[in-house]
């Protein structure tokens, strides 16, 4: 049944990916893809809390359902690596080659300080 | 153009894609059960590869003709619920926390370098095909 959660959870994530990157892309401007990286920044912060979460023992140890719902569904749907690709394309397409440098090193080095630090908050949680 | 629909497509569009991940995950499992995500860079390269190719074969200078919500559905659903960044963030975290700096880095490495590689490969292959 594992797939079914991660149906629904891809679906969500998806969805709320193209609501949250729209709304900031408005927000802040659209010369730097703020809104992917936002949402990479986010999802690697839930997915870190999760694994330490559902990891052994985490409050939510062995919960096999909650962690395909919520990290290979809500999260995998929820970020993405072919926008980012794309993105970083566009600025060096552009000539922008500054922009396409600073998107991925802040897109790898906060994502993974995210994950990082949503693992750690995860553990500090007390396990079952 | 219905917000609405937009959602719906996208929604159908990271369901299918993120399921065909899972699926993989499965795949890779029971195929090479090896401790590196190897999957995981190659679900992100073809998703590169694909984002690359449709956005230039669909884009204004295109050959292939097709409204918005088939752009949204391919490149956001599909390409963006196939990919993701944060169980290729989660695997190199595994491997720093396991003592494995230097695969963690070559994770990195790979999937930065192949990832941008694939979807310029895309691009160029499209833009080919637009002649």
């Amino acid at each position: 049944m594992e797939w079914a959660w991660v149906i629904v959870g891809s679906a969500l994530g998806g969805m709320a990916r193209y609501g949250v990157s729209g709304s900031v892309a408005r927000r802040i401007g659209e010369t730097f893809p703020w809104g992917t990286l936002v949402v990479n920044v986010l999802g690697s912060l839930v997915i870190g809390l999760f694994a330490a979460l559902v990891g052994p023992g985490g409050a939510l140890s062995g919960e096999r359902m909650v962690g395909a719902f919520v990290m290979t569904g809500v999260c995998g749907g929820y970020t993405t690596f072919s926008s980012f690709s794309l993105q970083t394309l566009n600025l060096a397409r552009d000539g922008e080659w500054p922009r396409a440098l600073a998107n991925i090193v802040a897109s790898t080095a906060l994502c993974l300080l995210a994950v990082w630090a949503g693992f750690a908050l995860g553990a500090f949680i007390p396990g079952g | 153009m219905n917000p609405l629909a937009a959602y719906l497509v996208i929604g159908l569009g990271s369901a299918l894609g993120g399921v065909a991940r899972y699926g993989c995950g499965v795949l890779a499992a029971a195929l090479w059960p090896v401790a590196f995500p190897w999957m995981t860079i190659l679900i992100n390269i073809l998703g590169s590869f694909v984002i690359g190719l449709f956005a230039t074969l669909t884009g204004p200078d295109g050959r292939l003709l097709v409204g918005t919500l088939w752009r949204q559905f391919v490149m956001v659903g599909l390409c963006g619920g196939y990919t993701t960044f944060s169980a290729f963030n989660l695997e190199s975290l595994a491997l720093l926390r396991s003592g494995r700096p230097l695969a963690a880095g070559a994770n990195v490495g790979l999937s930065l370098t192949l990832c941008l590689v694939a979807v310029w490969l895309g691009h160029r292959i499209a833009r080919r095909l637009n002649q």
